[in-house]
């Protein structure tokens, strides 16, 4: 596709390349919303971004296209995949909704506010693309820069102050300050016999071997699994792998192994 | 001369206030005190009639202006006082009979410690009776009408610590409210219509014709209905009666006082006085006529039955008061002899209670006649003075119950038609029962056995002996006596007028003469000859005087009350006035009150709290929206962005 | 092919994100569905642009990429600090303003 032909006019190609990519682009957006998993949706929103870019692409905004895959997809994408793993991976949403009448309050209204849109649109005579040949006669990039560093150079410059700001406002809100002293070992422990609860050290995770991993809790003498083994961060995330039930399913399949074993040497030496 | 005037009040109001100020330092004179400034009054009253008498017949009405009391624009009422012939006649009935009854009550409440207090209390009384009757306007008339009222509940109460006593005062005192409400309403109508009260414009005079008339009908019967209800609540007449029987517990001077002689006539000098207007109005003058014939039935049959010798006179009095209602009602023809029944009233009623309140004196203050008898030998002038007084009220020839009553009576038949023959029918009938009840009275007390004496010596006639009869036989033998003569003088003097008032009044029509100028006359055509008027009159009185004598002269008088027929256990229970009142004002007012609550709690406090609970319920309704989840605040932020992207599509549209 | 196609797909991405933004819980996810509608807006700018000819659609979709990605840091921000002080992501449990 080239760059003169996009800039003023549609063709065939750039119609089924509408039609591929903007129908990805919409499953990409739906599954933004309903998969189960913020890392999916992340994925998937990072996928209608690209497909984004390439429309600007075709549409004349080299400079946007470029920006965005290289700003959203790479940095902004990046930041969000972060602060999923921060909060828990695996974490999967329920999607039962729990407010009353919610979604469907909010499927009426995304539906009504979808027809007021394309009435809107459709009610406007937009069937003529102008093109931006004249426009990026000198290149995208230096049509875009003679008009920021002119036209729009203050706005550019308070988007500036913006996102100084904005740098110093996610430090102060994520940054925690140690107003006191960090508690000694000894300390610690003098705190915790004062308060009675739990002197000797925390159960180690995973009391069997083949499980030892730190997201399974150990089982209680009657087979229940402990909650305290596992680390708190764990807990809270959702992410205890609990697998007591198979654990004592494996150990019955072993005695009746060992049993029919012995039984086997027992009838063996009997037939002797 | 016309300054007299103000001295007439002044001289009793000063009386009342040196004695309820004064203290017990003026305990051994007060009652002086008050005696003296009441027959002071009485002296005032004497010099202002001379001069009146020397005055030309239209000319004897005297004003005089003391000073402006609400001098506001558009509504003046002054303390100004008019005396002419109708307000003299009553000025010498209050201060002649209160001067003799001041003088009686000395000996009477010798031994009562708070004698000084009673003192103050009738003098405040015949201040006010005074102020009442000398009011130049309806509201100065007003302040009298509640002076009187308020010292009858004084002195009905003044044995306070008697429950009968403090309860007949408030039951009094209620009643009168009623019709006091009456009169306001009546005074308030006149501003609202003639726009003054005065009795010059409003009434006018022999040359000037005052403006009472010139009303629509409708609103002079109003006026006449609403002074009729105060006169009834004032002078104790159907359907307002039910407090002068249970005013008996006061002091017996005060029942001759206040409650015979001269307050209860208020009603009637209301409606002479009015007579404009109620001759402008004969719709209210028929029903003012009604309420005077069924209340003279009333009270004499109530009067029948009573065995207390008070009460008896006090169903009497309600009796003798309808005849001069219903001679008001008469109008022109009835006015002279209304007010001439009531000035030989005060006399023999007065002399009537003060003898009953003599015997009392020598009973240790018992009341029940059963228990009197044959006491004529024991207290000769006492039984003189009462029979001239029983006389005097039966209508006996010569005496002046006979001219007064026979007048009111021949009037009654002269009112014409129907209504002429029913009411002159029942003031007949009243005479006859008149007759009937005093006779009773009399001979219950004055004669046959002496019925006091101890049960050993008494009758033994009555064989069955009831416990009470016996507990009460343990009581001292009363020893009767003649009263000092402080008592006894005032009964003569009374009896004398009992004598010879009527005759004096009637013969040449002197007192027709008198008040004309003031209230009018017209002859009466009467149906009837005065001639066959009287003698029918003389023959009733004989025909009840007969059957009285049958039954309590030839026979012992049982001293427990027998049993008697319906109509008489009706009538001891006063016709059963108070169980009416009970059923009709006391439970009907109950009834209204709890449904007006019913209504108050349900339709106004309920649009109130319903109101109230609307808001309350639809506020926690618009709190559930308030969830707290900021998805829902979202939800309504984004439908209300798409109801506006609609309305500027629309407006874009249109 | 009709140019308005473009403005139809941003206004059903732009629907997309609004409705994902009300019916999700979890506060990143949220947040990506805001990013789809500032893209959904980006888009029509740049398609604007191409329409008129001149280049004031792209400065803006420019400046709300700036804008988005400020605001991106700072929204990750406060969801970090609150699941710090929550433990949790949902947007639920922060429901304070309740009575």
């Amino acid at each position: 596709m080239s760059a003169q032909l996009a800039a003023y006019s549609t063709s065939t190609g750039e119609a089924f390349q509408f039609w591929v990519l903007g129908t990805i682009a919409v499953i990409g957006a739906l599954c933004t919303v309903f998969m189960k998993k913020a890392v999916h949706s992340a994925l998937c929103l990072a996928g209608t971004m690209i497909i984004l870019a390439v429309f600007y692409l075709a549409n004349g905004a080299y400079f946007l296209g470029i920006v965005q895959i290289v700003v959203y997809t790479g940095a902004i994408m990046m930041l969000f995949l972060f602060v999923v793993m921060l909060v828990g991976v695996t974490a999967a949403d329920s999607l039962k909704e729990t407010i009353k009448g919610q979604r469907w309050l909010a499927l009426l209204c995304g539906l009504g506010f979808a027809v007021l849109l394309f009435a809107g649109i459709g009610n406007a005579s937009l069937s003529e693309f102008n093109g931006l040949a004249q426009a990026n006669a000198n290149g995208n990039v230096e049509g875009l820069a003679a008009l920021l560093f002119t036209k729009y150079v203050f706005a550019f410059e308070i988007t500036g102050a913006l996102l100084i700001t904005a740098a110093v406002g996610a430090m102060v809100l994520t940054h925690r300050e140690r107003t006191e002293r960090a508690k000694t070992q000894r300390e610690l422990a003098e705190e915790r016999v004062r308060k009675g609860t739990h002197l000797p050290p925390l159960p180690a995770p995973g009391v069997y071997a083949r499980h030892n991993a730190v997201d399974i809790a150990g089982l209680l003498p009657d087979g229940t699994p402990s909650e305290l083994t596992v680390s708190k961060t764990l807990r809270e995330r959702g992410q205890v792998r609990d697998v007591s039930t198979e654990a004592i399913n494996d150990l019955k399949a072993l005695e009746q192994r060992a049993e029919e074993r012995l039984q086997r040497t027992n009838s063996g030496e009997a037939a002797k | 001369m016309e300054n007299l005037i103000a001295l007439l009040i002044a001289a009793p109001l000063l009386g009342a206030a040196v004695l309820l100020c004064g203290g017990r330092r003026l305990d051994a004179v007060g009652h002086w005190i008050g005696t003296l400034l009441a027959s002071l009054s009485f002296v005032f009253g004497a010099v202002l009639f001379f001069d009146l008498l020397g005055k030309d017949a239209t000319d004897r009405t005297l004003t005089q202006h003391l000073f402006s009391w609400i001098p506001v624009e558009g509504f003046q009422a002054d303390i100004a006082f008019r005396l002419d012939q109708l307000s003299m006649t009553f000025v010498l009935l209050i201060t002649g009979v209160g001067s003799l009854i001041h003088l009686y009550s000395v000996g009477y409440m010798e031994h009562d410690e708070r004698r000084r207090r009673f003192f103050g209390y009738l003098n405040l009384f015949l201040a006010a009776m005074l102020l009442l009757v000398l009011a130049d306007n309806y509201l100065l008339l007003y302040v009298g009408w509640e002076g009187v009222g308020l010292a009858s509940y004084l002195l009905i109460g003044f044995w306070q610590h008697k429950p009968s006593a403090a309860t007949a005062a408030k039951k009094a005192f209620l009643v009168n409210r009623v019709g006091d409400m009456g009169l306001s309403i009546a005074i308030m109508i006149m501003f609202t219509t003639f726009g003054t009260f005065a009795f010059g414009p409003l009434l006018g005079s022999e040359e000037t014709p005052g403006v009472a008339g010139d009303a629509s009908e409708g609103t002079l019967t109003a006026i006449g209905l609403m002074l009729l209800l105060a006169a009834c609540g004032k002078s104790a007449q159907v359907p307002l009666q039910s407090w002068l029987g249970d005013a008996m517990e006061g002091p017996t001077p005060v029942s001759a006082l206040i409650h015979a002689a001269t307050m209860v006539t208020a009603g009637v000098y209301l409606i002479v006085r009015s007579g404009a207007i109620f001759d402008a109005a004969p719709d209210a003058q028929l029903v003012v006529t009604i309420v005077g014939a069924v209340t003279l039935l009333f009270g004499a049959i109530v009067g029948c039955a009573k065995d207390d010798i008070k009460k008896a006179l006090a169903g009497s009095t309600m009796s003798q008061i309808g005849y001069m209602i219903l001679a008001a009602g008469l109008g022109p023809i009835g006015y002279a002899f209304a007010i001439m029944h009531l000035v030989t009233h005060g006399f023999f009623k007065a002399g009537l209670f003060l003898g009953a309140g003599s015997v009392m004196h020598g009973m240790n203050d018992e009341v029940d006649m059963r228990k009197y008898g044959g006491l004529r030998k024991y207290m000769p002038i006492t039984f003189i003075t009462f029979g001239l007084g029983y006389l005097a009220i039966i209508g006996f020839p010569g005496l002046s119950g006979f001219f007064s009553k026979d007048k009111i009576i021949e009037a009654a038949f002269a009112k014409g038609g129907t209504e002429g023959w029913i009411l002159g029918g029942c003031a007949l009938l009243g005479a006859a029962i008149t007759a009937y009840y005093m006779t009773r009275v009399m001979l219950m007390t004055f004669f046959g056995e002496e019925r006091w004496r101890n049960r050993e010596t008494a009758s033994p006639a009555e064989p069955n002996v009831e416990p009470a009869a016996e507990h009460q036989g343990e009581h001292a033998e009363p020893h009767p006596h003649e009263s000092p003569s402080s008592m006894t003088i005032p009964m003569i003097v009374l009896a004398f007028g009992s004598v010879f008032a009527g005759a004096l009044f009637s013969i040449g029509d002197r007192f027709v003469n008198w008040l004309e100028p003031i209230t009018g006359f017209e002859h009466g055509h009467s149906p009837l000859s005065a001639a066959a008027v009287t003698s029918s009159t003389v023959a009733v009185m004989v025909i009840g005087v007969a059957v009285a004598y049958v039954q309590y002269g030839r026979r012992p008088v049982p001293a427990v009350a027998p049993r008697g027929s319906l109509l008489t256990r009706a009538a001891r229970r006063d016709l059963l006035q108070d169980d009416f009142n009970h059923v009709v004002l006391v439970r009907g007012g109950e009834h209204l009150t709890r449904s007006l609550v019913y209504v108050d709690h349900t339709l106004v406090d309920g649009v109130v709290n319903g109101t109230a609970a609307s808001v309350g319920g639809l506020s926690g309704r618009l709190r559930r929206l308030q969830n707290g989840y900021a998805r829902s605040y979202a939800v309504s932020m984004f439908g209300g962005a798409a109801l506006l992207v609609a309305a500027t599509l629309l407006m874009r549209a249109v | 092919m009709n140019p308005v196609n473009y403005l139809y797909l941003a206004a059903l991405l732009f629907t997309i994100g609004a409705t994902g933004v009300l019916i999700r819980r979890n506060a990143i996810v949220v947040f990506m569905c805001i990013e789809l509608m500032l893209n959904a807006c980006n888009l029509s700018l740049v398609a604007f642009s191409r329409m008129h000819g001149n280049l004031d659609g792209q400065i803006i979709a420019f400046f709300t990429m700036v804008v988005a990605a400020a605001e991106v840091v700072v929204g990750l921000a406060i969801i970090v600090s609150l699941f710090r002080s929550r433990h949790s992501a949902s947007v639920d449990d922060a429901s304070l303003m309740k009575l």
